[in-house]
């Protein structure tokens, strides 16, 4: 495993900019998360690392050796597809086995063989390496893809999505999995996804990227507590972030446009609060109940009591409990 | 609008029995969904009440008149697929337009009701857009309008999200129901995803093996599961499974688990000694050092607001869903305790809900 240093680095397909002048640094054993909607320039910052696009200004270092004009395979990568495509002729156990017995690797066959059946329970697939791939359900494929990633030790594994296409069961199941086993192998990861759950349960460190630009990077925790703009405080957090004109509530300091208001951030009582709301839709999730107000307005969305009584046409008070604030370009101020 | 009821449905293809059986109701203006993993006979069941497929046998009657044998075209209905099938060629208007010209309505009429359509679903600004410049989001939304022009009976819709990224669905399931309370039409809905259905749904159908399983408020489906299959299926991350060997007693307020007492709703049916199935719900768990069942902590996912913790026991992993500010350390032993009101109770072998306290309280019996 090895350190990965993105330095400046740009690029255009036509007169699509992908991504602007993006530097980060990813830590040897690390697991970092690009997240971002579609479009946001993730897949493309992941395929500049592999070698699969070149950049047009910028660098991309390996273990601080300049790789930006290496073929992918002289890089020391691994990738993992969101569409797993495996030899459907050939077993779980050959297809994983694949790259290890490409000419220019030949590892000895007992090292090989070890090596694919330390990997398959890790990933429980032990009980089918001697059965066809096309055998095997869409979770156990993915699996194997995986697989066929980890049992080489490249200098960084790079992930598009690879959870994206399994049922949500699964994909609860692989979440889990895949940190425990990044953490086993001291593996370094860096890993595209639109979907917040996969990057805050897995991820050392989650950069939010908008329109081919690195917004912030930070832990989980300094993201979902900490956003810089707008953008990323609506990126992390279910329900959403409510954004509320700063006017609705006393006490915003003055360079305060809007008021950033999680669950956390609002007390709800039957009376007793700051300002008034309405409950126009009471939401049973089953663990939890999305609770939405309407605040002279403005809808709010809020966390209730999974039993909670309060039901549509309820007047609730509302209490603000150490909001974020963002101006008028929607940057964060201080409280 | 309308109300459509199945009854007794059964489809089969040559061998297969994909739909067994179905019988429901969907009142006026209900949104109703079918909810099931893929293969459980939900799409062929609405395909059915939208007369792209006969059933074998059973009937379908919209606002009281028998539909089954009617030609799709002939029911009233507009359909919503997964694959928004917009004509790359033609801008917006004209694809919000296409089924009113196809009816031979007038073009002022026609142009009112597209505007209005748009106006519903905020894209008015599109209207002069290409189709192909629009993203998977503003693209749904056309295809919807194209659904709301005909201000048909009902609307059926097929996994309508299903090719929408997480963010982008989240937004339109927000959407659709602002929309289905602004319109009132009847609804179908059909999905895999569990969440969209829970914040959709008046009433889901949960599917399995071409059988509804259990039709009810999304609250009584998570609260009060009738069977093993409906509470593993609902939920995330799913309900906590604890096997265990025993009997019951009607009116026993507790079960044996190993060597502790664990305080369950009162059971309202007696048990010969069988192999039964504790659930408890994530959120159910809490940690305590004389907690009823004890084991090791094997990671927390971070959520924010709160986190998952999964703890390796006997009886197999569990979940506890636990604020976000407790701090836990991987490899500590702890002890659970399960909150005794919630806790339901299988039978392993039928897969059915042992009938208890739990049960009395639904709003759908």
């Amino acid at each position: 495993m090895a350190e990965v240093e993105i330095g400046a680095v740009s690029k255009a397909f036509g007169k699509t900019q992908a991504v602007v002048d993006l530097s980060l640094t990813i830590g040897d054993g690390e697991f970092v998360a690009l997240l971002g909607p579609t479009g946001a320039g993730k897949t493309t910052t992941l395929r500049l690392v592999a070698g699969l696009e070149a950049p047009d200004s910028g660098s991309v270092r390996i273990d601080g050796r300049d790789v930006t004009s290496d073929a992918p395979a002289d890089r020391d990568v691994a990738f993992v597809f969101q569409q797993y495509s495996l030899y459907p002729h050939l077993t779980v156990f050959e297809n994983m086995a694949f790259a290890l017995r490409a000419p220019t690797r030949r590892l000895p066959e007992a090292e090989i063989r070890a090596k694919v059946e330390q990997v398959a329970r890790l990933l429980h697939i032990e009980a089918k390496l001697h059965s066809k791939a096309t055998q095997l359900s869409g979770g156990q494929m993915q699996r194997v893809a995986i697989g066929r990633a980890l049992v080489r030790s490249p200098s960084i594994y790079l992930m598009d999505e690879p959870l994206s296409s399994l049922d949500a069961k699964l994909r609860g199941e692989m979440r889990l999995e895949l940190k425990r086993i990044q953490i086993d192998l001291g593996a370094t990861i860096l890993y595209v996804t639109h979907d917040q759950t996969e990057a805050m349960t897995m991820a050392s460190r989650i950069g939010v990227m908008e329109a081919g630009r690195l917004m912030q990077i930070g832990t989980p925790r300094e993201i979902y507590e900490n956003p810089v703009n707008t953008y990323v405080a609506a990126r992390l957090g279910q329900p959403m972030i409510n954004l509320l004109p700063a006017g609705l509530f006393a006490g915003a300091p003055s360079s305060a446009k809007t008021i950033g208001a999680r669950t956390e951030h609002l007390a709800i009582t039957r009376n007793g609060g700051d300002v008034s709301a309405t409950v126009t839709r009471v939401e049973h999730l089953g663990d939890q109940s999305h609770l939405h107000l309407n605040l002279g307005g403005q809808p709010v969305v809020t966390l209730a009591e999974s039993e909670t009584t309060l039901d549509v046409g309820d007047v609730v008070s509302l209490r603000l409990n150490k909001p974020l604030f963002f101006d008028a370009a929607g940057r964060r101020v201080a409280a | 609008m309308a109300q459509i009821r199945v009854e007794a449905l059964n489809k089969s293809f040559g061998e297969f029995h994909a739909v067994k059986g179905a019988s429901f109701t969907v009142d006026d203006g209900q949104f109703v969904c079918l909810l099931g993993p893929s293969g459980c006979g939900k799409t062929t069941t609405l395909r059915m009440i939208a007369g792209l497929e006969l059933p074998t046998s059973g009937t379908i009657s919209v606002d009281g008149e028998d539909v089954t044998m009617n030609r799709a075209s002939a029911r009233d209905i507009a359909f919503v697929f997964q694959l928004f099938a917009l004509y790359p060629h033609m801008n917006v208007r004209r694809n919000i337009g296409f089924p009113l010209k196809c009816e031979g309505i007038g073009a002022a009429e026609c142009d009112r009701r597209v505007v209005e359509a748009a106006r519903i679903l905020r894209i008015s600004h599109l209207l002069d857009r290409s189709v192909s410049t629009l993203t998977g989001g503003d693209r749904q939304r056309v295809a919807l309008g194209r659904a709301i022009v005909r201000k048909p009976k009902c609307f059926l819709m097929d996994e309508p999200l299903g090719a929408l990224d997480t963010e982008m669905r989240e937004a339109m399931i927000q959407e659709l129901r602002a929309l289905h309370d602004r319109l009132g039409a009847t609804t179908v809905y059909v999905t895999h995803d569990q969440l969209e259905a829970m914040a959709m749904a008046d009433l889901i159908a949960v599917m399995n093996n071409g059988v509804v399983e259990q039709i009810a408020s999304p609250r009584d489906i998570y609260d009060r599961p009738v069977s093993l299959f409906v509470a593993d299926f609902i939920g995330s991350p799913a309900m906590n499974f604890l096997p265990f060997r025993g009997s019951l007693q009607a009116g026993a307020q507790a079960i044996r688990l190993g060597d502790r007492e664990v305080a369950i709703p009162t059971a309202r049916e007696a048990l010969v000694e069988s192999d039964l199935v504790l659930g408890v719900r994530p959120e159910h768990v809490r940690f305590s050092d004389s907690g009823v069942v004890r084991g090791e902590i094997y990671g927390s996912e971070y959520l924010g607001t709160t986190q998952i913790v999964t703890v390796t026991t006997s009886y197999g992993a569990l979940k506890a869903r636990s604020p976000a500010s407790m701090p836990f350390q991987i490899g500590v032993n702890v002890g659970l305790d399960f909150r005794p009101d919630t806790l339901s109770l299988f039978d392993q072998g039928s897969g059915r809900a042992i009938r208890t306290a739990l049960y009395e309280g639904g709003e759908h019996g």
